[in-house]
């Protein structure tokens, strides 16, 4: 056989490289937390927990990574999600449908989609304002529903949000001798759902190599012959439609609408984006880095409270800290990188 | 003749375009909605002061904060390209530093206020300094640098006063948030008009602004004229952290208490706002800081109307997001050579129209 | 003769705000051949092929391809007409693979078939000889590679109409023959090559027809071989060129006697290797050799423009540290660098900005020139060097390429500097322009700065220069003065010996 003459190992991408240091750091933190912290660790069902807990998080950072591949940003995901989440429980208290509660939820993402995508991609205005504007209005829209909490009692909901996979052999012995299985809630198989097509469609469809393309140098990609305009409201479009899924998503974890729900969303997501591997300047980035990225975050603050210290604040500061450690980390292994290739 | 005119018309205006047709906007709904809206009154406040009161010095002493801060924002977008989103965290550390300092003294004078004060702005330079560093030397987007402020300044805020919120009461802090004695209009006012002075002055007597634009909008160049980029941007950050400190002063004096939770909060994304409705672009370059202090304004002006109109105040931000996408879509660079040359179709139309007639 | 008509341009017509950048404007290109488009910045060659390949939209005229009018909306637009166009700057994507670049944008599947394109592009660039992997992320190559991946993409397209933008002002030698095969290759597949450059040489080797453009208007269509370089730069610029000929009898260039200004010993940088170099003042000096010999490197060394990592620099006799542009400054260093746009211009900023530039980041931060003494310092400069600009306070960005550059001269001049070195100071820029930069080298030499001066068209170092230190490969190989200063042992210098 003669297959392997030609065929060379390429250097690692940027996006590669990146991606490949979240996860060996996610997995390196996750094992000295099961060496040092035990408990919770060292059961499967942590892990579980956190996908549960995240899953909507996890959704409109695959949302925000694609947009931010395309050199843009969105802002607007947190308070869109909490809109859909206000919106389809006021529905369904009021008699609703639960499959057009998901319409519903669907529809109000892809809304703000569009007009955010037309506003930003055919109008020339500043993503940054532009999705501002969107956050403004969907937190002022939410409490302008319902300023009070208001929970679900839908009974097919109900059964929906109750529904979990169960597996046994994953599950623990807990202290009364009983076996607990590990439960994984239906928005994690959403959101793994998200992740698979979201892959494929960054790795293998046109569209997904236009983001890339786009964010990698706009005027090159329209030199080339792509519809920049089009492939950047298409990246907006996802990103509205996403954060109406995790919308869903998030009510089916907490079956309760409130205002403040998913307060502060946006920025987590950033965070995970970002530690996932994605640059703001674009044209770098992948799913799976996000997914990781979410993970990462995730577990710093479960090792923060799992080390008795519970104050709220340790996890923010934690948070920043471990921001700042993987930006520094990005800065100088892309300098270094970029150092050796000129040389 | 005429076209000269419009030329240095439209040249002189040019940046301040929108935040102008925005304030006359607001002007006119105003006067056909409630024309007292804009009746100035002289009362006596608590303390017994002559002073001023109506929803016009409600608007611009309410800005103030937000005027201020705009003004060191324009700097670090013209000098980096992006914006700082922590300018709400950092204010809210300079107020707890303003407040714990006060605390730990025996009694409130001037002196102590001033100690305190400056001990607030070295906090707020410092914190400066780290996104500065963040930017200017590792090359970090400045969204991304302050990133990290953004998400545990507040809690560090939380830990310097050990999660109490502790309420300062004496004559002097009074004086900084709402009125001196015998003088009618608000300080908070009056500390911007010093602030926007004070710039004026940084711009006479050094080469910032220059420097900055330079710097902002060609660093490759910039550098080989000489220039230290890195230090203009980290200049920048510097001096927003001094607005800061001041914005976390008056924030802190006008209630009297600390609350790290609430204290100007959100007011980063207002603050990036005022620079973008000032006509500034948010990519860098050249910049206006009277165009982001007009935004403030544009921005309080919007928020009290709505006030005015019973919009409660949960409510006023989804009002507000239409009115500066209107904003944004009049001032887009595309809707407007649309606008151009519809307007120029209709004139042509207009002239052969009166040839036609004139044969 | 007519069914040869490929493509034809009829009346096209194009206004921007305040100007008219073309009045009706001809042009026809033939099947299977190389048609030279010329004319000086401004002349409005770029706004043509603009026109053509769907950036910008025309006021008026007509488009017409092989025979049938057509409107062009869009670059994508154009490619899918079969109008390829390769820019001087690099217009593809540096993150994506050398593959995907190759085929993006022009799929006819939703799907990116990795493996399919890999193995086609592979293909094409071993059938190119271009040295690329075509599973290499792009923005790993060399510029020059870059540049022929571009080419190959418009290869591969089976375009009708191929348009080189100033397709070589990066390449090397080698390059530039490589490319010139590959044209020819193609036209002799019947495909109508467009080529912009500013290389008179280069028209005169490849290509068969010339259309002059000059302010927006058509000068005229001719063969390549009925019309002598001389008259294509007359009717390029407008008038006669004697000038041009006077300035290289120019008198003794020889100022030996003045002192050492600036001596350097095992300077290096970042990017230069340890090289010795001196300069007497009032001496017009120059460095050659090819692009990426380390001649813009050198220089960049001496006014500290990349990191400098060794070697001992006195001025007047006195050692001085220069290790970044302020240094180089405060010494009398002045610096024009090569390119521009990038390391030049503040573009949005006005004329009077610009010129004062360098002279306030001299005078210090605390010291601002006053409005008064600067606008007085850029009337005298637009005065004195012709610069062609409403005022001084039109953003210096939409001034044309050559006055662009005055006003970067301007700057240095500004600083009073006693040596000013200029890289490229006419590249890009119209004849006219060239030759007055030339002549203001020469004046300031007269006036006792010494000056280096780079530009890849040797003839006019051999006219300004009174020493040329060649490069190859990074090292310095050889001075020239005297009687060896023409043209011929340049270019053996240059080339090494074997030739």
């Amino acid at each position: 056989m003669k297959k392997n003459t030609n065929v060379q190992r390429e250097p690692l991408t940027d996006t590669q490289l990146l991606m490949t240091i979240t996860i060996c750091i996610f997995i390196g933190m996750y094992l000295l937390a099961m060496l040092f912290l035990g408990g919770g660790f060292l059961h499967a069902q942590q892990i579980f927990d956190m996908l549960n807990d995240n899953a909507s998080l996890i959704i409109v950072t695959f949302g925000l990574t694609i947009v931010m591949i395309g050199g843009g940003i969105d802002i607007s995901v947190g308070a869109v999600t909490s809109l859909v989440v206000m919106s389809c429980v006021l529905y369904l208290n009021n008699g609703g449908n639960l499959f057009v509660s998901v319409l519903l939820a669907l529809g109000i993402g892809l809304a703000f989609g569009v007009v955010q995508g037309f506003l930003i991609s055919y109008l020339e205005i500043q993503p940054f304002i532009v999705t501002l504007a969107g956050m403004f209005f969907a937190r002022g829209m939410t409490t302008i529903l319902s300023v009070n909490p208001q929970k679900v009692d839908h009974e097919g909901f109900a059964r929906l949000r109750d529904s979990k996979i169960e597996i046994p052999w994953l599950g623990y012995v807990a202290k009364n001798g009983n076996l607990v299985p590990a439960r994984i809630e239906l928005g994690v198989i959403v959101a793994l759902l998200c992740l698979v097509f979201i892959f494929i469609l960054l790795k293998y469809l046109r569209l997904g190599r236009d983001f890339y393309a786009m964010g990698g140098n706009q005027m090159s990609a329209l030199m080339l012959g792509i519809n920049v305009k089009r492939t950047r409201f298409l990246s907006y479009l996802i990103s509205g439609l996403l954060s109406g899924i995790s919308g869903y998503v998030f009510m089916m974890h907490t079956g309760a609408g409130n205002a403040t729900n998913a307060a502060g969303m946006e920025m987590n997501a950033i965070a995970s984006s970002i530690i996932g591997g994605t640059l703001l300047t674009g044209g770098v980035g992948n799913v799976i880095g996000s997914f990781f990225g979410t993970m990462t975050l995730t577990t710093i603050k479960k090792i923060v409270v799992s080390s008795g210290l519970n104050d709220p604040w340790w996890q923010s500061i934690t948070t920043g800290g471990m921001l700042c450690f993987f930006i520094l980390l990005q800065s100088v292994v892309l300098g270094q990188r970029a150092k050796k290739k000129s040389a | 003749m005429k076209n000269q005119t419009k030329k240095v018309f439209s040249g002189g205006l040019g940046q301040l375009t929108i935040p102008l047709v925005a304030i006359a906007l607001l002007v006119i709904f105003n006067l056909f909605r409630d024309p007292s809206f804009f009746s100035i009154g002289i009362m006596h406040n608590n303390d017994g002061n002559i002073v001023l009161s109506g929803n016009l010095i409600s608007i611009i002493n309410g800005a103030s904060e937000l005027a201020i801060l705009a003004m060191g924002m324009t700097l670090v977008t013209a000098a980096c390209g992006g914006q700082d989103i922590s300018v709400g965290a950092a204010a809210a550390i300079a107020g707890s530093v303003f407040v714990k300092i006060l605390k730990s003294m025996p009694s409130i004078t001037g002196g102590t206020v001033v100690l305190a004060f400056i001990s607030a702005c070295i906090v707020a330079m410092l914190f400066g300094t780290f996104n500065g560093t963040l930017v200017a030397v590792f090359k970090i987007q400045p969204m991304i640098a302050t990133l990290i402020l953004y998400t545990c300044g507040r809690s560090i805020a939380y830990w310097i006063n050990g999660g109490a919120t502790p309420t300062v009461s004496s004559p002097i802090i009074s004086g900084i948030g709402s009125f001196i004695p015998g003088i009618p209009i608000p300080t908070p006012v009056l500390i911007v008009v010093l602030a926007a002075i004070l710039f004026r002055l940084l711009f006479h007597f050094t080469s910032l602004e220059l420097f900055t634009q330079s710097v902002g909008i060609n660093g490759s160049a910039a550098r080989l004229n000489g220039i230290n980029s890195t230090f203009i941007k980290l200049l920048s950050f510097i001096i927003l952290g001094i607005c800061v400190a001041i914005a976390g002063t008056i924030g802190v004096s006008r209630l009297g208490l600390i609350n790290h939770e609430t204290l100007l909060l959100d007011v980063e994304m207002d603050t990036i706002l005022a620079v973008a409705i000032g006509g500034n672009n948010l990519g860098g370059g050249k910049f206006k800081i009277g165009g982001s202090i007009l935004g403030a304004y544009v921005i309080q002006m919007l928020t009290i109307t709505l006030y005015a109109m019973k919009v409660s105040s949960t409510d006023v931000k989804a009002y507000k997001a239409i009115v500066i996408i209107l904003l944004v879509v009049i001032g887009s660079p595309v809707v407007k050579a649309r606008v151009s040359k519809l307007m120029s179709q209709l004139r042509t139309a207009k002239a052969e129209n009166l040839t036609k007639g004139a044969q | 003769m007519q069914d040869n008509c490929l493509l034809q341009m009829r009346g096209i017509e194009k206004n921007f705000p305040g100007v008219r950048a073309l009045g009706g404007v001809d042009f026809t290109l033939r099947k299977g051949e190389i048609h030279a488009l010329m004319g000086e910045n401004g002349a409005g060659k770029s706004t043509l092929i603009k026109i053509l390949t769907g950036v910008y939209q025309m006021d008026g005229g007509e488009i017409s391809l092989e025979g049938n009018k057509v409107s062009i909306r869009s670059p994508q637009d154009a490619q899918m007409k079969g109008i390829s166009t390769v820019y001087q700057e690099i217009t593809l994507c540096p993150n994506l693979t050398v593959a995907e670049n190759m085929y993006i944008g022009r799929e006819d599947s939703a799907w990116v078939k990795h493996k399919e394109y890999e193995k086609r592009a592979g293909a094409i660039l071993d059938s190119l000889g271009i040295p690329a992997r075509s599973s290499q992320q792009l923005g790993d190559c060399s510029l020059a590679v870059q540049q022929m991946v571009a080419i190959a993409r418009a290869v591969d397209m089976k375009c009708k109409v191929l348009i080189l933008d100033e397709p070589t002002s990066s390449l090397d030698d080698k390059e530039v023959n490589m490319l010139f095969d590959l044209m020819k290759d193609l036209k002799s597949q019947g495909v109508g090559i467009i080529f912009v450059t500013h290389f008179l040489e280069q028209v005169y080797e490849v290509s068969d027809r010339i259309t002059v453009l000059r302010n927006g208007e058509l000068v005229g269509e001719y063969l390549t071989e009925e019309l002598p370089q001389v008259e294509l730069v007359a009717k390029m610029i407008g008038k006669e060129l004697d000038e041009l000929s006077a300035l290289s009898e120019s008198e003794d260039k020889d100022h030996e006697a003045g002192e050492v200004f600036y001596e350097a010993k095992n300077l290096s940088s970042s990017d230069a290797l340890p090289f010795d170099f001196s300069i007497r003042k009032g001496e017009v000096n120059g460095f050659t050799g090819l692009l990426g010999s380390g001649r813009s490197e050198s220089v960049r060394a001496i006014f500290g423009a990349d990191k400098v990592s060794g070697g001992t620099i006195k001025i007047k006799g006195d050692p001085v540290k220069i290790t970044k542009p302020i240094d180089a400054m405060k010494n009398g260093i002045g610096y024009l660098a090569e390119d521009r746009k990038r390391d030049g211009i503040i573009a949005e900023l006005s004329v009077r900005e610009n010129i004062i530039l360098a002279l306030q980041v001299m005078n210090g931060f605390f010291k601002p020139i006053r409005r008064s003494e600067a606008e007085a310092f850029a009337d005298e400069y637009i005065k004195v060097l012709n610069i062609k600009t409403a005022s001084r306070e039109t953003p210096v960005g939409s001034l044309s390429g050559g006055n662009q550059q005055k006003v970067i001269l301007a700057r240095w001049l500004l600083t009073h500097p006693d040596y000013l070195i200029l890289d490229e100071p006419t590249r890009g820029i119209d004849v006219g322009t060239k030759l007055e930069i030339q002549k203001l080298v020469l004046k300031l030499a007269e006036e006792g700065v010494s000056v280096t001066f780079i530009s890849s068209e040797v003839e006019e170092m051999l006219r300004t220069c009174s020493r040329l230190i060649v490069m190859r490969d990074r090292h310095i190989v050889g001075e020239l003065k005297g009687k060896d200063l023409n043209q011929a042992q340049v270019m053996k210098t240059i080339a090494g010996g074997e030739s």
